[in-house]
């Protein structure tokens, strides 16, 4: 492992060939190695994020995160954005499984890459994070506390989202949950019942589960950060990537 | 959690925030969500924005719950104390 890297904004072909904004965390030494997409949160393609996808690259990944946000403002400020994006009724599913196999062909499109890609998301992302990986040839996905992967939002809620409990069945590898027992969505049940479908199914998980940690507890700047859950989520994230996408 | 409530108005005024422009407001879209700044985990959030003009015309708020409330009995209060004539 080194701590050198290069990263830079770049440009990406996402769903529907769309030219959109792209940042990527490459690892400086030689030798192959595997790819992550980062899904960001809902408040946007920000600086925290960006951080997330260079701690990749110094764990010894190539990592590339995606602008989702970027068709509704391009060039725009991440908190500008995302309110955008929030009022427009947010990314269409499809659209973001585009975005994401755009995002992964990049990866394996890199002269040191292994052909191995992985994904992972935080808080809508964990959502996404699971939509991409039964929808794409990824090789392991991990989902940081995504809401309505089970259970359905209000309908008058706005945003046009249901849960993917239907696909669940067509999980096309591994995934690592990390979820805060203090969280609503998704709630302790919740996480028990997307449980009981990936044992039911076959579909090989883990779930790691923190006492005193809510949503959002990997964000360094917010107020819902906890160090304790964060350190060892970013431990299991390690070995679950060390697992299937070295070599 | 991210709420994803999202609740739209279309509005009639202006808005300016320090160092910009006076810019017509247009649309507001309230949610109760996580803040970009203020520090709690949860705020009732208010965009007063022109999406004519791109995603940066835009005045947002960030208020704790409490203060939401006290802000929207605030806002009846001060309609309340206008003769009615006034406010058309």
């Amino acid at each position: 492992m080194s701590d050198s890297l290069h990263a830079e904004t770049i440009t990406i072909a996402g769903h529907g060939d769309d030219q959109i904004e792209a940042y990527i965390s490459t690892s400086l030494p030689g030798g192959t190695r595997g790819g992550v997409v980062v899904i960001h949160h809902m408040p946007g393609y920000d600086r925290s994020t960006k951080e997330i996808a260079r701690r990749f690259a110094e764990l010894g990944y190539d990592a590339i995160c995606p602008n989702l946000y970027h068709r509704e403002a391009p060039g725009a400020a991440p908190d500008d954005a995302a309110a955008a994006a929030r009022a427009g009724g947010g990314v269409p599913d499809e659209r973001l499984i585009g975005d994401v196999a755009g995002a992964a062909a990049h990866l394996r499109s890199l002269a040191n890459s292994n052909g191995k890609v992985g994904v992972i998301g935080y808080c809508s992302g964990g959502r996404q994070s699971v939509l991409a990986a039964c929808n794409l040839e990824l090789d392991a996905a991990v989902d940081c506390y995504g809401a309505f992967v089970i259970g359905d939002p209000p309908p008058d809620r706005g945003l046009s989202m249901t849960n993917i409990v239907d696909q669940l069945p067509n999980l096309r590898c591994p995934l690592l949950g990390l979820f805060g027992n203090d969280d609503a969505f998704p709630s302790p049940e919740q996480v028990d019942e997307l449980d009981r479908i990936l044992t039911e199914h076959d579909k090989p998980h883990e779930f790691h589960r923190y006492d005193g940690a809510g949503h959002a507890f990997f964000s360094v700047d917010r107020p819902s950060y906890r160090v304790e859950a964060a350190n060892d989520g970013w431990e299991q994230i390690e070995t679950f990537f060390g697992t299937y996408l070295e070599g | 959690m991210c709420t994803y409530a999202t609740v739209r108005a279309e509005l009639e005024g202006s808005a300016k925030g320090p160092g910009t422009k006076w810019f017509h407001v247009t649309d507001g879209t309230v949610y109760f969500d996580h803040p970009v700044h203020a520090m709690a985990e949860h705020t009732l959030n208010i965009d007063f924005a022109d999406p004519s003009k791109g995603p940066a015309a835009r005045v947002a708020v960030e208020l704790t719950a409490q203060s939401a409330r006290e802000l929207v009995e605030a806002i009846q209060a001060a309609l309340a104390s206008a003769p009615d004539a006034l406010k058309v």
